[in-house]
């Protein structure tokens, strides 16, 4: 693949960090360039040709977006992110029926800026119920039909966990939030362009996108806002009046541009590519089983984006092991790499012991990945993993038959 | 994070790693952390008949700076008394690897695990002497 040798330099570790960005496309780029330079003009700007050709570059990614999703271009309002998108969905969509409905139900798993819009809305009274999610990282649907009441005006629901990558089941989701009356809103910024998504079809009423995890521009999302039935929405940042009313600010053409490229990409590339990773994912996971014991993938392993390891290295802390794979730029569900000592809450809530959760690697695998970095990453990991399990003490009780539970520990 | 030359020297070239019989009178061993939080050390040091720490070793589930902080007190006890042992501070440790803030509790966790090891030694010896005086 050429694009490699644009994307990393020879010096640079190789990059299984998917989830947390990934680099743009070249393409992408070049169908940007033009919209910094020469096409610069305010594509709110309806008196002359300037304006004219900016709108037609917003219009057209628009429609890029709307497709990828099943939706109608009319229905896509651009944003500066996912965060922005699920902050505008939820706050929106509370405060403009708070006087109709006033209950949201979201799980345990979603991404902070999710769990902290509806602990905002908790504290300005709405209620809200964070359901608990299965061993596999799934939401019980009974669950979920029994949290739902008449009082429900929202249920938000990611798509793809951004620690586990597992998928929810979004049509069944969508039914059930269709039957009870509730708006249904998907935080999709995993699984826009790696599954397909049909807002249609899953009765999706509003859905966050992110450039920047979809080989796209940082500082550019979308939301996706039903039209019929009509979603409305109390807008976040008020001004001129751009994006429906929605969200006012002229619209940074280049990025939209950028990300209507990158969706038009994804949905063209997504069934090959989605064959390409499962073959990369299984390669490395067999590559790691041949030759280390006791690891154990966190989150179903099917209903599973296939870019996404989650893997816990028993006996072996997690920061440390990143210490030691210098050449890897991964990221760890260990406490120690944050200002907190709390391991993540996601494992947590999948019932992962909290000794387990300090021993967890993510591994995000995607468009530039070659099996020539699968294979290094293996070796990789498999020579620090048998050297720190060397000199941990807890290895070597599990070895002499030790159960570490059974032992009294201070904690500190 | 940007980590001293000196923790990096003791992250990817640890002395000491290993473990003594933990069941030799003149060995004592020191476990202290929780796996739930994310460090165990397990320090050990073996004293001589003049009194000197002769052999000390560790193993540690832990991140880099719990590594290095446990690897390091090895390299110190060994050829001090444990009286002298027992005076090592955390923050000469956390001074010497030039830990982060955030990670001070690693170099705290190696002074606990040094002064569990030298109490267990005590203990040990302290029982050896018990038959003895009874049978005076």
């Amino acid at each position: 693949m050429t694009a490699i040798a644009q994307i990393r330099r020879n010096d640079q570790p190789i990059y299984l960090d998917y989830q947390a960005t990934t680099p743009m496309d070249p393409r992408v780029l070049e169908a940007m360039m033009p919209y910094f330079t020469y096409k610069f003009g305010n594509p709110g700007s309806r008196s002359h040709s300037y304006g004219w050709e900016a709108e037609e570059g917003v219009e057209k990614a628009r429609g890029q977006v709307a497709k990828l999703i099943g939706a109608d271009e009319k229905e896509v309002i651009f944003t500066s992110g996912a965060t922005e998108s699920n902050n505008l969905a939820i706050r929106g969509v509370a405060e403009f029926y708070k006087d109709r409905r006033n209950h949201i139900v979201t799980t345990v798993t979603e991404h902070k800026c999710v769990l902290d819009t509806c602990r905002h809305l908790e504290q300005q009274g709405f209620d809200v119920t964070y359901l608990p999610v299965k061993k596999d990282g799934l939401v019980d649907l009974e669950e979920l039909r029994a949290a739902v009441t008449d009082k429900t005006v929202l249920v938000s629901i990611m798509a793809v966990n951004n620690e586990i990558g597992v998928i929810q089941p979004l049509a069944e989701i969508g039914k059930i939030c269709r039957e009870k009356g509730a708006f249904f809103h998907t935080d999709a910024a995993q699984a826009a362009g790696k599954i397909a998504l049909d807002v249609e079809a899953m009765n999706i009423d509003l859905m966050s996108i992110s450039g920047h995890k979809i080989y796209g521009p940082k500082g550019i999302g979308a939301l996706y806002v039903r039209r019929k039935p009509r979603v409305r929405l109390v807008a976040m940042i008020v001004g001129g009046g751009q994006e429906r009313g929605f969200r006012s600010g002229t619209l940074p053409t280049p990025l939209c541009v950028g990300l209507g490229e990158a969706a038009e990409i994804c949905m063209k590339e997504m069934d090959g590519e989605a064959v390409r990773l499962t073959k990369l994912r299984d390669r490395m996971l067999k590559g790691l089983n041949a030759k280390l014991a006791e690891i154990y993938v966190n989150g179903d392993l099917e209903q599973r984006i296939p870019g996404n390891l989650n893997i816990s290295f028993a006996h072996v802390e997690g920061e440390s092991l990143m210490m030691g794979i210098k050449n890897l730029s991964v990221s760890s569900g260990s406490a120690c790499t944050s200002a907190s000592l709390e391991p993540s809450y996601v494992l947590r809530a999948l019932g992962v012991e909290e000794e387990m959760a300090h021993t967890s690697l993510r591994i995000g695998l995607g468009r530039f990945t070659t099996e020539h970095e699968v294979d290094t990453a293996v070796e990789e990991l498999v020579h620090h993993v048998t050297k720190l399990r060397e000199m941990s003490p807890l290895w070597e009780m599990s070895q002499e038959g030790i159960d570490i539970k059974s032992i009294e520990w201070a904690a500190h | 994070m940007a980590y001293s030359e000196k923790l990096l020297d003791h992250y990817e070239n640890p002395r000491n790693i290993g473990s003594l019989d933990k069941n030799a009178e003149d060995v004592g061993t020191g476990l202290v952390g929780a796996p739930a939080c994310g460090d165990v050390m397990k320090l050990q040091i073996k004293v001589g008949a003049d009194g000197l720490i002769e052999d000390a070793k560790f193993k540690t589930f832990g991140c880099g700076s719990a590594i290095a902080s446990s690897s390091l007190v090895t390299e110190w006890v060994k050829g001090k008394t444990i009286d002298e042992a027992e005076t090592i501070k955390n923050t000469d440790i956390a001074r010497h690897l030039a830990l982060p803030p955030v990670k001070i509790h690693c170099s705290v966790l190696a002074e606990d695990a040094i002064k569990a090891a030298i109490a267990d030694y005590r203990a040990k010896a302290g029982k050896k002497d018990e038959p003895q005086e009874a049978a005076k």
